[in-house]
Protein backbone atom coordinates (compact mmCIF):
# COMPACT_ATOMS: atom_id res chain seq x y z
CA UNK A 1 0.00 0.00 0.00
CA UNK A 2 1.26 3.59 -0.83
CA UNK A 3 -0.82 5.55 1.92
CA UNK A 4 1.19 4.04 5.20
CA UNK A 5 -2.10 2.83 7.77
CA UNK A 6 -4.47 2.87 4.50
CA UNK A 7 -6.15 -0.47 4.06
CA UNK A 8 -7.14 -1.94 1.05
CA UNK A 9 -10.64 -2.08 -0.22
CA UNK A 10 -12.01 -4.88 -1.97
CA UNK A 11 -14.59 -4.53 -4.33
CA UNK A 12 -17.45 -6.78 -3.04
CA UNK A 13 -20.80 -7.88 -5.08
CA UNK A 14 -23.26 -9.39 -2.62
CA UNK A 15 -26.29 -10.98 -3.63
CA UNK A 16 -28.95 -10.40 -0.92
CA UNK A 17 -32.61 -10.70 -0.93
CA UNK A 18 -32.80 -10.91 -4.28
CA UNK A 19 -31.25 -8.02 -4.67
CA UNK A 20 -27.19 -7.22 -5.43
CA UNK A 21 -25.31 -4.89 -3.28
CA UNK A 22 -22.27 -3.61 -4.44
CA UNK A 23 -19.85 -2.89 -1.54
CA UNK A 24 -16.24 -1.59 -1.12
CA UNK A 25 -14.88 -3.47 2.16
CA UNK A 26 -11.90 -4.08 4.00
CA UNK A 27 -10.63 -7.86 3.93
CA UNK A 28 -11.23 -8.08 7.81
CA UNK A 29 -14.89 -6.67 7.52
CA UNK A 30 -17.21 -9.89 9.28
CA UNK A 31 -20.74 -10.24 6.73
CA UNK A 32 -22.65 -9.60 9.70
CA UNK A 33 -20.93 -5.96 9.43
CA UNK A 34 -21.50 -5.78 6.13
CA UNK A 35 -25.28 -6.41 5.80
CA UNK A 36 -25.69 -3.92 8.51
CA UNK A 37 -23.29 -0.88 7.94
CA UNK A 38 -22.59 -1.40 3.81
CA UNK A 39 -25.87 -2.72 2.71
CA UNK A 40 -27.88 -1.25 5.40
CA UNK A 41 -29.97 -4.10 6.49
CA UNK A 42 -29.91 -3.91 10.11
CA UNK A 43 -32.57 -6.68 10.93
CA UNK A 44 -29.49 -9.11 11.34
CA UNK A 45 -28.45 -8.21 14.95
CA UNK A 46 -25.02 -8.89 16.50
CA UNK A 47 -24.64 -10.06 20.00
CA UNK A 48 -21.56 -12.57 21.01
CA UNK A 49 -19.23 -12.39 17.68
CA UNK A 50 -18.16 -15.20 17.95
CA UNK A 51 -20.69 -17.96 16.97
CA UNK A 52 -22.43 -18.84 20.37
CA UNK A 53 -25.49 -16.41 20.72
CA UNK A 54 -27.04 -17.13 16.82
CA UNK A 55 -28.46 -13.89 16.66
CA UNK A 56 -26.83 -12.88 13.47
CA UNK A 57 -27.94 -15.94 11.85
CA UNK A 58 -28.96 -15.70 8.16
CA UNK A 59 -29.41 -18.11 5.10
CA UNK A 60 -26.50 -18.73 2.53
CA UNK A 61 -27.52 -20.43 0.03
CA UNK A 62 -30.60 -21.68 1.99
CA UNK A 63 -28.51 -22.86 5.15
CA UNK A 64 -28.31 -21.44 8.44
CA UNK A 65 -24.63 -19.89 8.94
CA UNK A 66 -23.29 -17.42 11.48
CA UNK A 67 -22.69 -14.20 9.38
CA UNK A 68 -20.36 -13.06 12.45
CA UNK A 69 -18.14 -15.92 11.54
CA UNK A 70 -18.28 -14.99 7.52
CA UNK A 71 -16.14 -12.51 5.84
CA UNK A 72 -17.74 -10.20 3.43
CA UNK A 73 -14.99 -11.02 1.04
CA UNK A 74 -15.38 -14.70 1.14
CA UNK A 75 -19.40 -14.52 0.38
CA UNK A 76 -18.89 -13.00 -3.15
CA UNK A 77 -20.58 -16.46 -4.80
CA UNK A 78 -23.16 -16.68 -2.30
CA UNK A 79 -27.32 -16.34 -2.45
CA UNK A 80 -27.46 -14.41 1.05
CA UNK A 81 -31.16 -14.38 2.55
CA UNK A 82 -31.38 -11.77 5.79
CA UNK A 83 -34.57 -11.84 7.45
CA UNK A 84 -35.65 -8.74 5.63
CA UNK A 85 -36.02 -11.70 2.98
CA UNK A 86 -38.03 -13.80 4.86
CA UNK A 87 -41.52 -11.90 3.63
CA UNK A 88 -43.47 -13.31 0.91
CA UNK A 89 -43.48 -11.42 -1.98
CA UNK A 90 -46.62 -9.07 -1.56
CA UNK A 91 -45.12 -8.12 1.83
CA UNK A 92 -47.65 -10.23 4.11
CA UNK A 93 -45.82 -11.75 6.90
CA UNK A 94 -44.20 -15.83 6.29
CA UNK A 95 -45.49 -18.22 8.13
CA UNK A 96 -42.33 -18.41 10.80
CA UNK A 97 -43.02 -15.01 11.25
CA UNK A 98 -46.47 -15.15 11.66
CA UNK A 99 -46.38 -17.85 14.18
CA UNK A 100 -44.29 -15.39 16.15
CA UNK A 101 -46.59 -12.70 16.48
CA UNK A 102 -49.27 -15.27 17.11
CA UNK A 103 -47.77 -17.05 20.25
CA UNK A 104 -45.94 -14.18 21.39
CA UNK A 105 -42.94 -15.85 20.57
CA UNK A 106 -40.22 -13.11 21.01
CA UNK A 107 -40.40 -9.86 24.11
CA UNK A 108 -37.58 -7.51 23.72
CA UNK A 109 -36.73 -9.06 20.01
CA UNK A 110 -32.76 -8.74 19.76
CA UNK A 111 -32.39 -12.81 19.17
CA UNK A 112 -35.70 -13.03 16.94
CA UNK A 113 -33.85 -12.39 13.71
CA UNK A 114 -31.64 -14.97 14.16
CA UNK A 115 -34.56 -17.68 15.50
CA UNK A 116 -36.73 -16.65 12.31
CA UNK A 117 -34.06 -17.60 9.89
CA UNK A 118 -32.86 -20.44 11.49
CA UNK A 119 -36.47 -22.02 12.09
CA UNK A 120 -37.28 -21.35 8.40
CA UNK A 121 -34.62 -23.34 7.32
CA UNK A 122 -35.41 -26.10 9.71
CA UNK A 123 -38.51 -26.41 8.99
CA UNK A 124 -37.92 -26.73 5.36
CA UNK A 125 -36.19 -29.96 5.78
CA UNK A 126 -38.68 -30.83 9.07
CA UNK A 127 -42.06 -29.55 7.82
CA UNK A 128 -43.77 -31.54 10.59
CA UNK A 129 -41.35 -31.72 13.59
CA UNK A 130 -42.66 -33.26 17.13
CA UNK A 131 -42.03 -30.71 20.48
CA UNK A 132 -38.92 -32.61 20.87
CA UNK A 133 -37.22 -31.78 17.11
CA UNK A 134 -38.61 -28.16 17.59
CA UNK A 135 -36.21 -27.86 20.71
CA UNK A 136 -33.64 -29.46 18.25
CA UNK A 137 -33.98 -27.56 16.25
CA UNK A 138 -33.32 -24.04 17.99
CA UNK A 139 -31.10 -25.15 20.45
CA UNK A 140 -28.29 -23.62 18.90
CA UNK A 141 -29.58 -19.98 19.52
CA UNK A 142 -29.86 -17.89 22.89
CA UNK A 143 -32.64 -15.95 24.10
CA UNK A 144 -32.24 -14.11 27.41
CA UNK A 145 -36.17 -13.48 27.47
CA UNK A 146 -38.69 -15.83 27.20
CA UNK A 147 -37.92 -18.82 28.25
CA UNK A 148 -38.20 -20.92 24.89
CA UNK A 149 -41.48 -22.22 25.43
CA UNK A 150 -43.29 -19.46 23.13
CA UNK A 151 -40.73 -20.18 20.46
CA UNK A 152 -41.11 -23.57 20.35
CA UNK A 153 -45.23 -23.36 20.34
CA UNK A 154 -43.49 -20.52 17.24
CA UNK A 155 -42.06 -23.88 15.94
CA UNK A 156 -45.01 -25.90 15.94
CA UNK A 157 -47.91 -23.26 14.77
CA UNK A 158 -45.22 -22.21 12.01
CA UNK A 159 -45.41 -26.06 10.67
CA UNK A 160 -49.61 -25.63 10.97
CA UNK A 161 -49.47 -22.08 9.05
CA UNK A 162 -47.09 -23.74 6.59
CA UNK A 163 -49.31 -26.71 5.79
CA UNK A 164 -52.05 -24.63 5.48
CA UNK A 165 -50.66 -22.13 3.09
CA UNK A 166 -50.55 -25.25 0.43
CA UNK B 1 -14.30 -7.66 18.67
CA UNK B 2 -12.86 -7.26 15.38
CA UNK B 3 -10.08 -8.57 13.21
CA UNK B 4 -6.73 -7.02 12.86
CA UNK B 5 -5.99 -5.54 9.13
CA UNK B 6 -4.97 -8.48 6.36
CA UNK B 7 -4.64 -9.48 2.98
CA UNK B 8 -6.90 -11.64 1.43
CA UNK B 9 -6.68 -13.74 -1.52
CA UNK B 10 -9.41 -16.49 -2.86
CA UNK B 11 -7.50 -18.61 -5.18
CA UNK B 12 -9.47 -20.64 -8.16
CA UNK B 13 -6.23 -22.88 -8.19
CA UNK B 14 -4.47 -25.20 -5.64
CA UNK B 15 -1.55 -24.80 -7.26
CA UNK B 16 -1.69 -20.80 -6.60
CA UNK B 17 -3.05 -21.13 -2.96
CA UNK B 18 -0.06 -23.48 -2.15
CA UNK B 19 2.38 -20.58 -3.96
CA UNK B 20 0.91 -17.69 -1.94
CA UNK B 21 1.41 -19.66 1.26
CA UNK B 22 4.67 -20.60 0.23
CA UNK B 23 5.35 -16.61 0.03
CA UNK B 24 4.57 -15.57 3.42
CA UNK B 25 5.55 -16.77 6.30
CA UNK B 26 2.17 -14.87 8.11
CA UNK B 27 -0.59 -16.45 5.92
CA UNK B 28 -3.05 -18.50 7.01
CA UNK B 29 -5.30 -20.92 5.39
CA UNK B 30 -9.27 -19.91 5.67
CA UNK B 31 -11.44 -22.46 5.51
CA UNK B 32 -14.92 -22.71 7.35
CA UNK B 33 -13.99 -20.16 9.81
CA UNK B 34 -15.51 -21.31 12.46
CA UNK B 35 -12.51 -21.66 14.54
CA UNK B 36 -10.66 -19.00 12.92
CA UNK B 37 -12.91 -15.84 12.60
CA UNK B 38 -13.39 -16.48 16.62
CA UNK B 39 -9.46 -15.94 17.14
CA UNK B 40 -9.43 -13.34 14.79
CA UNK B 41 -11.66 -11.22 16.25
CA UNK B 42 -10.66 -11.69 19.69
CA UNK B 43 -7.55 -10.92 18.04
CA UNK B 44 -5.68 -13.93 19.69
CA UNK B 45 -4.49 -14.48 15.89
CA UNK B 46 -3.45 -11.64 13.43
CA UNK B 47 -2.04 -13.45 10.23
CA UNK B 48 -0.59 -11.03 7.33
CA UNK B 49 -2.82 -13.16 4.97
CA UNK B 50 -5.34 -15.34 4.68
CA UNK B 51 -5.66 -17.79 1.92
CA UNK B 52 -9.53 -18.71 1.49
CA UNK B 53 -9.87 -22.55 0.26
CA UNK B 54 -13.19 -21.99 -0.51
CA UNK B 55 -13.15 -21.60 -4.23
CA UNK B 56 -10.62 -24.23 -4.97
CA UNK B 57 -12.40 -27.14 -7.46
CA UNK B 58 -12.88 -30.76 -6.20
CA UNK B 59 -12.81 -30.78 -2.29
CA UNK B 60 -16.07 -31.44 -1.38
CA UNK B 61 -16.11 -34.82 -1.42
CA UNK B 62 -17.05 -37.41 0.88
CA UNK B 63 -16.59 -40.99 -0.71
CA UNK B 64 -16.14 -43.89 0.35
CA UNK B 65 -12.95 -46.17 -1.02
CA UNK B 66 -13.08 -49.98 -0.77
CA UNK B 67 -10.01 -51.31 0.78
CA UNK B 68 -7.23 -52.56 -1.97
CA UNK B 69 -6.12 -49.57 -3.54
CA UNK B 70 -2.45 -49.05 -4.47
CA UNK B 71 -1.72 -46.17 -1.49
CA UNK B 72 -1.52 -49.01 1.22
CA UNK B 73 -4.89 -47.55 2.94
CA UNK B 74 -7.74 -50.15 3.59
CA UNK B 75 -10.98 -48.99 2.84
CA UNK B 76 -12.73 -46.16 4.58
CA UNK B 77 -14.32 -42.68 4.11
CA UNK B 78 -11.95 -39.74 2.26
CA UNK B 79 -13.41 -36.30 2.91
CA UNK B 80 -12.15 -33.67 1.18
CA UNK B 81 -10.77 -30.16 2.60
CA UNK B 82 -14.35 -28.43 1.65
CA UNK B 83 -16.53 -31.00 3.08
CA UNK B 84 -18.41 -29.30 5.52
CA UNK B 85 -19.49 -31.42 9.14
CA UNK B 86 -23.03 -31.32 7.87
CA UNK B 87 -22.11 -33.31 4.27
CA UNK B 88 -20.07 -36.03 6.14
CA UNK B 89 -22.89 -36.12 8.70
CA UNK B 90 -26.18 -36.27 5.86
CA UNK B 91 -23.77 -39.18 4.02
CA UNK B 92 -25.14 -42.61 4.67
CA UNK B 93 -22.42 -43.96 3.04
CA UNK B 94 -20.00 -42.55 5.08
CA UNK B 95 -22.08 -43.77 8.22
CA UNK B 96 -22.37 -47.64 7.17
CA UNK B 97 -18.81 -47.12 6.03
CA UNK B 98 -17.21 -46.04 9.39
CA UNK B 99 -20.48 -44.86 12.30
CA UNK B 100 -18.52 -43.52 14.34
CA UNK B 101 -18.09 -40.26 12.23
CA UNK B 102 -21.85 -39.87 12.65
CA UNK B 103 -21.69 -40.89 16.06
CA UNK B 104 -19.53 -38.16 16.87
CA UNK B 105 -20.01 -35.24 14.26
CA UNK B 106 -23.75 -35.31 16.10
CA UNK B 107 -21.76 -33.78 19.27
CA UNK B 108 -19.70 -31.46 17.35
CA UNK B 109 -21.39 -27.61 18.12
CA UNK B 110 -24.47 -26.97 17.01
CA UNK B 111 -26.16 -27.50 12.74
CA UNK B 112 -25.82 -23.96 11.86
CA UNK B 113 -22.04 -24.16 12.88
CA UNK B 114 -21.56 -27.72 11.15
CA UNK B 115 -23.16 -26.19 7.89
CA UNK B 116 -20.01 -24.12 7.47
CA UNK B 117 -17.03 -25.53 9.37
CA UNK B 118 -15.30 -28.33 7.72
CA UNK B 119 -14.04 -31.56 9.39
CA UNK B 120 -10.83 -31.32 7.37
CA UNK B 121 -10.02 -27.69 9.28
CA UNK B 122 -11.42 -29.35 12.61
CA UNK B 123 -8.65 -32.21 12.53
CA UNK B 124 -5.93 -29.38 11.76
CA UNK B 125 -6.91 -26.88 14.04
CA UNK B 126 -6.23 -29.78 16.42
CA UNK B 127 -8.24 -28.72 19.63
CA UNK B 128 -8.25 -31.51 22.63
CA UNK B 129 -11.86 -30.31 23.29
CA UNK B 130 -12.86 -31.02 19.51
CA UNK B 131 -14.21 -34.62 18.71
CA UNK B 132 -12.80 -35.45 15.19
CA UNK B 133 -9.20 -35.06 16.31
CA UNK B 134 -9.76 -37.86 18.73
CA UNK B 135 -12.22 -39.81 16.44
CA UNK B 136 -8.92 -39.63 13.89
CA UNK B 137 -6.52 -40.77 16.50
CA UNK B 138 -8.87 -43.64 17.65
CA UNK B 139 -9.22 -45.08 14.07
CA UNK B 140 -5.65 -45.02 13.19
CA UNK B 141 -6.77 -42.30 10.23
CA UNK B 142 -4.35 -39.78 8.39
CA UNK B 143 -5.03 -36.56 6.34
CA UNK B 144 -2.91 -35.84 3.06
CA UNK B 145 -1.68 -32.33 2.73
CA UNK B 146 -0.32 -30.70 -0.21
CA UNK B 147 2.37 -28.07 -0.36
CA UNK B 148 4.83 -26.50 -3.07
CA UNK B 149 7.05 -29.21 -1.98
CA UNK B 150 4.65 -32.09 -3.14
CA UNK B 151 2.50 -34.24 -1.05
CA UNK B 152 3.03 -36.42 1.86
CA UNK B 153 0.17 -38.42 4.30
CA UNK B 154 0.82 -37.73 7.87
CA UNK B 155 -0.58 -40.39 9.89
CA UNK B 156 -3.26 -39.33 13.02
CA UNK B 157 -0.37 -40.62 15.77
CA UNK B 158 1.76 -37.62 14.33
CA UNK B 159 -0.86 -34.62 13.37
CA UNK B 160 -1.50 -33.69 16.74
CA UNK B 161 2.03 -31.59 18.71
CA UNK B 162 0.07 -29.69 21.12
CA UNK B 163 -2.62 -27.70 22.12
CA UNK B 164 -4.25 -26.70 18.97
CA UNK B 165 -0.95 -27.23 17.19
CA UNK B 166 -0.89 -30.04 14.38
CA UNK B 167 2.36 -31.21 12.26
CA UNK B 168 1.39 -29.29 9.65
CA UNK B 169 4.33 -26.81 8.09
CA UNK B 170 2.64 -23.30 7.59
CA UNK B 171 2.75 -23.92 3.85
CA UNK B 172 0.95 -27.28 4.16
CA UNK B 173 -2.65 -27.16 3.27
CA UNK B 174 -4.86 -30.43 4.12
CA UNK B 175 -6.66 -31.86 1.19
CA UNK B 176 -8.43 -34.85 2.21
CA UNK B 177 -8.12 -37.18 5.87
CA UNK B 178 -8.81 -40.56 5.70
CA UNK B 179 -11.03 -42.62 8.40
CA UNK B 180 -11.01 -46.48 7.99
CA UNK B 181 -13.75 -48.27 7.82
CA UNK B 182 -15.35 -50.76 10.56
CA UNK B 183 -13.79 -53.58 10.18
CA UNK B 184 -15.73 -57.02 10.67
CA UNK B 185 -15.77 -58.27 14.33
CA UNK B 186 -14.72 -54.45 15.43
CA UNK B 187 -17.63 -51.92 17.43
CA UNK B 188 -17.51 -48.18 18.24
CA UNK B 189 -19.41 -46.03 20.37
CA UNK B 190 -19.51 -42.42 21.73
CA UNK B 191 -20.66 -40.21 24.43
CA UNK B 192 -20.14 -37.05 25.99
CA UNK B 193 -21.02 -34.77 29.00
CA UNK B 194 -21.06 -31.07 27.58
CA UNK B 195 -22.88 -28.43 29.70
CA UNK B 196 -25.58 -28.18 26.64
CA UNK B 197 -25.73 -30.33 23.57
CA UNK B 198 -23.69 -28.80 21.17
CA UNK B 199 -21.21 -26.90 23.33
CA UNK B 200 -17.43 -28.27 23.58
CA UNK B 201 -17.58 -31.61 26.00
CA UNK B 202 -16.57 -31.77 29.60
CA UNK B 203 -15.33 -35.00 28.86
CA UNK B 204 -16.21 -37.16 25.39
CA UNK B 205 -15.36 -40.57 25.38
CA UNK B 206 -15.18 -42.85 22.49
CA UNK B 207 -14.21 -46.82 22.27
CA UNK B 208 -13.43 -48.78 19.07
CA UNK B 209 -13.42 -52.62 19.56
CA UNK B 210 -12.20 -55.95 17.84
CA UNK B 211 -13.57 -59.36 18.64
CA UNK B 212 -13.30 -62.59 17.01
CA UNK B 213 -15.78 -65.26 17.96
CA UNK B 214 -18.15 -62.94 20.39
CA UNK B 215 -14.58 -62.80 22.62
CA UNK B 216 -12.92 -59.21 22.55
CA UNK B 217 -9.57 -59.01 21.32
CA UNK B 218 -8.87 -55.80 21.15
CA UNK B 219 -10.23 -52.74 22.90
CA UNK B 220 -9.04 -49.04 22.80
CA UNK B 221 -10.28 -45.85 24.23
CA UNK B 222 -10.40 -42.20 23.25
CA UNK B 223 -11.14 -39.06 25.41
CA UNK B 224 -11.91 -35.56 24.31
CA UNK B 225 -11.36 -32.78 26.60
CA UNK B 226 -9.28 -33.85 29.27
CA UNK B 227 -5.76 -33.40 27.77
CA UNK B 228 -3.84 -30.98 25.51
CA UNK B 229 -3.83 -33.29 22.66
CA UNK B 230 -6.00 -36.35 21.65
CA UNK B 231 -5.53 -39.54 23.78
CA UNK B 232 -6.04 -43.21 23.12
CA UNK B 233 -5.46 -45.58 25.96
CA UNK B 234 -5.14 -49.15 24.94
CA UNK B 235 -7.35 -51.19 27.58
CA UNK B 236 -7.54 -54.52 25.93
CA UNK B 237 -5.59 -56.10 29.06
CA UNK B 238 -8.04 -54.11 31.76
CA UNK B 239 -11.10 -54.91 30.56
CA UNK B 240 -12.74 -55.46 34.24
CA UNK B 241 -11.14 -51.88 35.31
CA UNK B 242 -10.67 -49.67 31.53
CA UNK B 243 -10.97 -46.51 33.59
CA UNK B 244 -8.43 -47.09 36.22
CA UNK B 245 -6.27 -48.16 33.16
CA UNK B 246 -7.23 -44.94 31.06
CA UNK B 247 -6.38 -42.38 34.68
CA UNK B 248 -3.25 -43.98 35.35
CA UNK B 249 -2.30 -42.45 31.22
CA UNK B 250 -4.67 -39.02 31.94
CA UNK B 251 -3.94 -35.83 33.96
CA UNK B 252 -7.30 -34.44 33.47
CA UNK B 253 -7.06 -30.19 34.29
CA UNK B 254 -9.27 -27.65 36.01
CA UNK B 255 -10.81 -25.20 33.61
CA UNK B 256 -13.55 -22.61 33.95
CA UNK B 257 -16.19 -25.16 33.56
CA UNK B 258 -14.83 -28.21 35.63
CA UNK B 259 -12.42 -28.78 38.37
CA UNK B 260 -10.00 -31.72 37.63
CA UNK B 261 -11.41 -34.47 40.05
CA UNK B 262 -14.66 -33.64 38.32
CA UNK B 263 -13.24 -34.63 34.55
CA UNK B 264 -11.96 -37.71 36.67
CA UNK B 265 -15.56 -38.60 37.89
CA UNK B 266 -16.76 -38.65 34.38
CA UNK B 267 -13.80 -40.48 32.99
CA UNK B 268 -14.70 -42.86 36.09
CA UNK B 269 -18.12 -43.09 34.89
CA UNK B 270 -18.50 -43.01 30.95
CA UNK B 271 -15.28 -45.24 30.34
CA UNK B 272 -16.88 -48.37 31.19
CA UNK B 273 -20.05 -47.44 30.22
CA UNK B 274 -18.95 -46.57 26.22
CA UNK B 275 -16.59 -49.98 26.27
CA UNK B 276 -19.77 -51.71 27.12
CA UNK B 277 -21.41 -49.67 23.88
CA UNK B 278 -18.60 -50.71 22.00
CA UNK B 279 -18.58 -54.32 22.20
CA UNK B 280 -22.65 -54.47 22.08
CA UNK B 281 -21.88 -52.92 18.88
CA UNK B 282 -19.65 -55.42 17.94
CA UNK B 283 -21.67 -57.99 18.43
CA UNK B 284 -24.58 -57.02 17.03
CA UNK B 285 -22.96 -56.00 13.86
CA UNK B 286 -21.44 -59.17 13.67
CA UNK B 287 -24.46 -61.07 14.44
CA UNK B 288 -26.53 -59.05 11.79
CA UNK B 289 -23.77 -59.03 9.30
CA UNK B 290 -22.93 -55.83 8.06
CA UNK B 291 -25.39 -54.64 5.32
CA UNK B 292 -24.20 -52.39 3.19
C1 LIG C 1 -20.11 -21.81 18.78
C2 LIG C 1 -19.16 -22.87 18.29
C3 LIG C 1 -19.18 -24.12 18.89
C4 LIG C 1 -18.32 -25.12 18.44
N1 LIG C 1 -18.38 -26.32 19.07
C5 LIG C 1 -17.55 -27.32 18.65
C6 LIG C 1 -17.59 -28.61 19.28
O1 LIG C 1 -18.40 -28.87 20.18
N2 LIG C 1 -16.72 -29.54 18.83
C7 LIG C 1 -15.83 -29.30 17.81
O2 LIG C 1 -15.08 -30.18 17.44
N3 LIG C 1 -15.79 -28.10 17.21
C8 LIG C 1 -16.62 -27.12 17.60
N4 LIG C 1 -16.55 -25.89 16.95
C9 LIG C 1 -15.53 -25.68 15.87
C10 LIG C 1 -15.98 -26.19 14.53
O3 LIG C 1 -16.10 -27.58 14.55
C11 LIG C 1 -15.04 -25.80 13.37
O4 LIG C 1 -15.67 -26.19 12.20
C12 LIG C 1 -13.65 -26.41 13.32
O5 LIG C 1 -12.97 -26.27 14.52
C13 LIG C 1 -12.74 -25.74 12.29
O6 LIG C 1 -13.12 -25.95 11.00
P1 LIG C 1 -13.22 -24.73 9.98
O7 LIG C 1 -13.39 -25.32 8.64
O8 LIG C 1 -14.23 -23.77 10.45
O9 LIG C 1 -11.73 -24.12 10.06
P2 LIG C 1 -11.22 -22.62 10.13
O10 LIG C 1 -11.84 -21.92 11.27
O11 LIG C 1 -11.33 -21.99 8.80
O12 LIG C 1 -9.68 -22.90 10.42
C14 LIG C 1 -9.22 -23.40 11.68
C15 LIG C 1 -7.71 -23.57 11.64
O13 LIG C 1 -7.33 -24.62 10.77
C16 LIG C 1 -6.58 -24.16 9.66
N5 LIG C 1 -7.09 -24.87 8.48
C17 LIG C 1 -8.41 -25.11 8.18
N6 LIG C 1 -8.51 -25.86 7.08
C18 LIG C 1 -7.25 -26.12 6.66
C19 LIG C 1 -6.70 -26.88 5.58
N7 LIG C 1 -7.49 -27.53 4.72
N8 LIG C 1 -5.36 -26.93 5.44
C20 LIG C 1 -4.56 -26.28 6.32
N9 LIG C 1 -5.01 -25.57 7.36
C21 LIG C 1 -6.34 -25.48 7.54
C22 LIG C 1 -6.77 -22.66 9.63
O14 LIG C 1 -5.66 -21.99 9.08
C23 LIG C 1 -6.96 -22.35 11.09
O15 LIG C 1 -5.74 -22.28 11.74
C24 LIG C 1 -17.40 -24.87 17.38
C25 LIG C 1 -17.39 -23.62 16.76
C26 LIG C 1 -18.25 -22.62 17.21
C27 LIG C 1 -18.22 -21.28 16.54
S1 LIG D 1 -23.26 -12.49 16.88
FE1 LIG D 1 -22.94 -14.15 15.56
S2 LIG D 1 -23.39 -15.81 16.81
FE2 LIG D 1 -23.49 -14.20 18.23
S1 LIG E 1 -36.65 -12.04 23.05
FE1 LIG E 1 -35.13 -10.98 24.16
S2 LIG E 1 -33.36 -12.16 23.76
FE2 LIG E 1 -34.92 -13.35 22.91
Amino acid sequence: MSIPGAEQLHDVRLHVNGSVHEVQVPARRLLSDALRHDCGLTGTHVGCEHGVCGACTILVDGRPVRSCLMLAVSAVDAEITTVEGLTEDDGSLSPVQQAFSDCHGLQCGFCTPGFLTTITAGLADNPDPSEEEAREMIAGNLCRCTGYQNIVKSVLRAAELGKGDE
Amino acid sequence: MKPAPFAYLRPATLEEALAALAGQQGAKVLAGGQSLVPLLSMRLAAPSMLVDINALPDLGHVTVSPGGAGDGAGEGVRIGALARHADVLASAEATASQPLLAMALSHVAHPTIRNRGTTVGSLVHADAAAEMPMVLRLLDGSVDVASVRGRRTIPAAELFAGPLESTLAHDEIAVEAFFPALGPGAGVAFQEIARRHGDYALVGVAAHVETAGGEVTRARVGFVSVSDVPVVVDVTDALDDPAGAALAELEPADDIHATAAYRAHLVKVLTPRVLADAIHHARQTTTQGRSA
